[in-house]
Parts: C-alpha cells; sequence; structure tokens
C-alpha cells in the first residue's frame, strides 16, 4: 500500500504503476460533467480557473445529501468516460490526477505519458465507506450546479488503485487478460 | 372491497425507498461473502471485503450504501379487491417517493427532459409498473436503480436463429463491453422472448429474485449457471481490475413470443442490487 499526499509532484506520479493500492491525503477537488464543460471554457477563454488545479487531482463524483453531523453524504465514483473530451486539455494546463472508474479513451491514456499524470478508481458502490475518509467538505465553485458543483474535499487515506499510470499501463487492460479463462 | 388509505402507500413506500438504499439485503452480503473464496486475486478480494465493510455502515448509520440512489422502479401487484381512498394510486407513490428521497437523504437523480435536463428535485417521477393480480392486497416493490449499471443495458431483436448460442454471445458481449463501468461485481438481468418492450421489462423483473435462488424451471435454471459460468471467465473480475468474480449472478425470465422473433434484453445491476417489498 503506498501513501500520497496532494498536490502531485512529477516524481510522485512517476513512482505510481497501475495495479499499485494508493491511501490519498491533503486536498482533492470534485467535478463531473458541466464543471468539466465550465473548466474548459475558461481555458479556452484564456480566463482564470475558479479553482487552481495546478498539481491537483479532480475526483469524479456526484454525492448523496450529507446526514446533519456528517461532511459529506456517501460519495463513490462516477464513471469516467464522459469526462474523456475534456481531460486532456486539463492535464496540459497542469491537473496531475483524477479519481473515477471505469476505462479512459487512448487519448487521455496518451495525455497521461505526455503531461506525467494518474488515473486512479475508487471503489465503485462503496460510497459509504470512501465518505468515512473524508474529513471535510466545502464548495469552492460553480455554486449554481448543486450537486455538480466544484468542492474542496480533504481527505485522510482515501483508497484507490492506479488504473492508467505514466507509462501507458491499463489495469484494466492487464488484469482481465491475466484472469481471462478461454 | 378492501380499502387502501393514501396516506398509508405515501408512508410505505418512503420506507422502502429508504430501506432499499440502505439495507443491503442479506443475499447479496453473503454472496460477497462466498465471493472471497472464489476469487484469486489479491486486489479483487480486497474490493469485496471493502464492499462488505460499505454494506455495515450503510446499514449501522443508515446511510444509502452508494451516493446514485437511483431511480425509484416500482412494481406494482394491485389486487382486484382493494380500492385506495384518499387520493390516486399512482399521486400516493409519487408522493411517497418524494418523501423518502428527501427524509432518508438520498439522492435526487432525475431530470425532468431528456435534453432540456433540470432536475425535478424530489427524484419524482417513479417508473411504475402495474399488474392486477386477483385478491385484495396491494403488493409494493421498490427497486432503485443506479445510471452506471443502466447505461451498460442493451436489447437485442434476434431471430429465432440465432438459438441459445446467439442469446450466450449477445449476454456475454454485453458484460465485456461493459468492463469496470457497472461496478462488477455485477448481476446480470436476461429477458428472452415477448417483443420489443416486453423484453426489457423482463430483464428488469428478473433482478427482483434474490442471488442464490433457483430458476422454478430446470431447463432455464440450468441455462442460468451456463451464462453465469461463462461471464466469469471473462477475468473482468470486482471492479474490472480482473478476476473470477465479476457477476454474482444471472437471472433469466423467458415469455412466450412471436414465430419471427427471439428478443433478448440484457439489464446489468450493480453489487447494491436493491429492492424491497411491502404488502398492504
Amino acid at each position: 500500500m503506498k501513501k500520497i499526499t496532494t498536490p502531485l509532484t512529477d516524481a510522485a506520479v512517476k513512482d505510481l504503476k497501475a495495479g499499485d493500492s494508493v491511501l490519498i491525503t491533503g486536498i482533492i477537488y470534485t467535478g463531473r460533467d458541466s464543471a468539466h464543460k465550465r473548466l474548459i471554457e475558461a481555458l479556452n477563454a484564456k480566463q482564470p480557473l475558479p479553482v487552481d488545479l495546478k498539481g491537483q487531482i479532480i475526483y469524479y463524483v456526484g454525492p448523496a445529501p450529507a446526514k446533519p453531523g456528517y461532511p459529506i453524504g456517501p460519495a463513490g465514483p462516477t464513471t469516467s468516460e464522459r469526462m474523456d473530451p475534456y481531460t486532456p486539455a486539463l492535464l496540459a494546463y497542469g491537473m496531475k490526477g483524477m479519481i473515477g472508474k471505469g476505462n479512459r479513451t487512448p487519448e487521455v491514456i496518451e495525455a497521461l505519458k505526455k503531461y506525467t499524470g494518474v488515473y486512479f478508481a475508487a471503489v465503485g458502490g462503496a460510497a459509504a465507506l470512501i465518505a468515512k475518509r473524508i474529513k471535510k467538505c466545502e464548495t469552492v465553485a460553480y455554486d449554481d450546479l448543486g450537486p455538480e458543483a466544484v468542492m474542496k474535499l480533504t481527505v485522510e487515506d482515501f483508497p484507490v488503485v492506479v488504473v492508467n499510470d505514466c507509462y501507458g499501463n491499463d489495469l484494466y487492460e492487464e488484469g482481465m487478460k491475466k484472469y481471462r479463462k478461454t | 372491497m378492501k380499502e387502501v388509505k393514501y396516506q398509508d402507500i405515501v408512508n410505505r413506500v418512503a420506507k422502502l425507498c429508504i430501506d432499499a438504499n440502505c439495507l443491503i439485503g442479506d443475499d447479496i452480503i453473503n454472496s460477497f461473502k462466498s465471493g472471497l473464496n472464489i476469487e484469486e486475486s489479491p486486489t479483487g478480494k480486497d474490493i469485496l471485503k471493502q464492499l462488505i465493510e460499505n454494506a455495515e455502515i450503510s446499514k449501522n448509520e443508515i446511510i444509502p450504501a452508494c451516493q446514485d440512489t437511483g431511480v425509484a422502479v416500482v412494481f406494482l401487484e394491485v389486487g382486484s379487491g382493494i380500492k385506495v381512498s384518499g387520493g390516486e394510486l399512482f399521486d400516493a407513490i409519487n408522493a411517497g417517493v418524494a418523501k423518502g428521497y428527501k427524509e432518508g437523504y438520498l439522492r435526487k437523480s432525475i431530470v425532468s427532459d431528456p435534453l432540456r435536463r433540470k432536475n425535478t428535485g424530489d427524484n419524482t417521477p417513479a417508473f411504475i409498473h402495474t399488474e392486477i393480480v386477483p385478491g385484495d392486497t396491494l403488493k409494493i416493490t421498490i427497486a432503485p436503480k443506479g445510471g452506471g449499471s443502466e447505461n451498460m443495458s442493451e436489447v437485442k431483436m434476434l431471430t429465432p436463429a440465432a438459438g441459445w448460442e446467439g442469446i450466450k454471445k449477445f449476454v456475454v458481449d454485453r458484460v465485456m463491453r461493459s468492463k469496470a463501468n457497472p461496478c462488477p461485481p455485477i448481476i446480470v438481468g436476461v429477458g428472452i422472448g415477448g417483443n420489443f418492450e416486453k423484453v426489457a421489462y423482463l430483464a428488469k423483473k428478473s433482478l427482483l429474485r434474490d442471488i442464490g435462488s433457483v430458476h422454478p424451471d430446470p431447463f432455464y435454471a440450468e441455462k442460468e449457471k451456463e451464462l453465469l459460468e461463462e461471464i466469469n471467465k471473462t477475468g473482468i473480475g470486482p471492479q474490472g481490475f480482473g478476476g473470477r468474480v465479476t457477476a454474482l449472478a444471472v437471472f433469466i425470465e423467458a415469455y412466450p413470443c412471436h414465430i419471427a422473433s427471439m428478443p433478448t434484453a440484457v439489464n446489468i445491476n450493480c453489487h447494491a442490487a436493491r429492492h424491497k417489498t411491502a404488502i398492504l
């Protein structure tokens, strides 16, 4: 089990290999479909981003409402492929990592190599367990998007697995091949 | 005519929504546990353990096991001898869903129009399937269904010449193409027969069965076993990281069909195969 803290340096990303189980501590940002659209619109218009994503990790999540006394509701990953069209530009900008579930496009995998980034998966459906590792949650951009707003999460030992590393390896492909019976 | 009160339906539906999302069935938890004995991948085993722990947290604290608390799919068996008093049946169901999703801190995931996409704010409308049956009871089953697994589902209008081999190929291929997206280990609902709209319903309805239950028709019990074995040979494994436990169960629901047709539907469910039933 590897432990990392955010923001990530190139050296930290290079140390991660597809298949590694990793615990993340520090700040991560949430973002899904609508927030990505706006972030890219800002980049294209050469406007500053509402949060500095350089070295940071975006978590693809739309949490359930928090019960009173809880910092956040259940918060498991959503399917990453919907964010694929926006991802290479964010990696080029300096974002270092993403957390979601499911396969990425060849363009994203190539961008991870080119810009030294990493794609993690969190366990889909383990949302109550994952929420326990989120200590603090505040909305920092795009309030009007409701559950799709960008939130700043303070996490401790947030459990993920490296799917795509910066060397072009892909756990989904390799893992399936390894256990396939014909 | 036996009377069923509007408000009793509302209250019961609200509770079913919360219970379905927070109290993961023992059949599912037991299948995670037996999966631990079969799984060869260390990461796969670790995920099954996390899912068991997740279900425990969810049950102990009454918080949803998954943040995608789904569309409220409702199956009604309405006894011909009952009468709803104080309001309309479907209004009561929708009022119950709105109440349950609000009071249970469940996520509201319904938009009022597929293109204009404005959230309705209370997770209504519920998607209601109704059968009129003999008797004087109202049976309500709530099966919240998440988007990730639903998006991996498909209907194919196979023709009789495709035979069982054609069905098998379609089902396994659908699972292979889904990979990690529907949150494996999955439950695979297969509808065979009927027509275009009926077959999707059959696949969905099959997902109400408990894991470990055996199809009452030995012919289909055998087919379910064969499909499960094929799917678990794919190597997709828990969360798609590679492993043995890709599916926990395959359920088939068959129905009469046209001489020229053999419609087949695959409705994939995630490991949180949520459904709760009440009889009023």
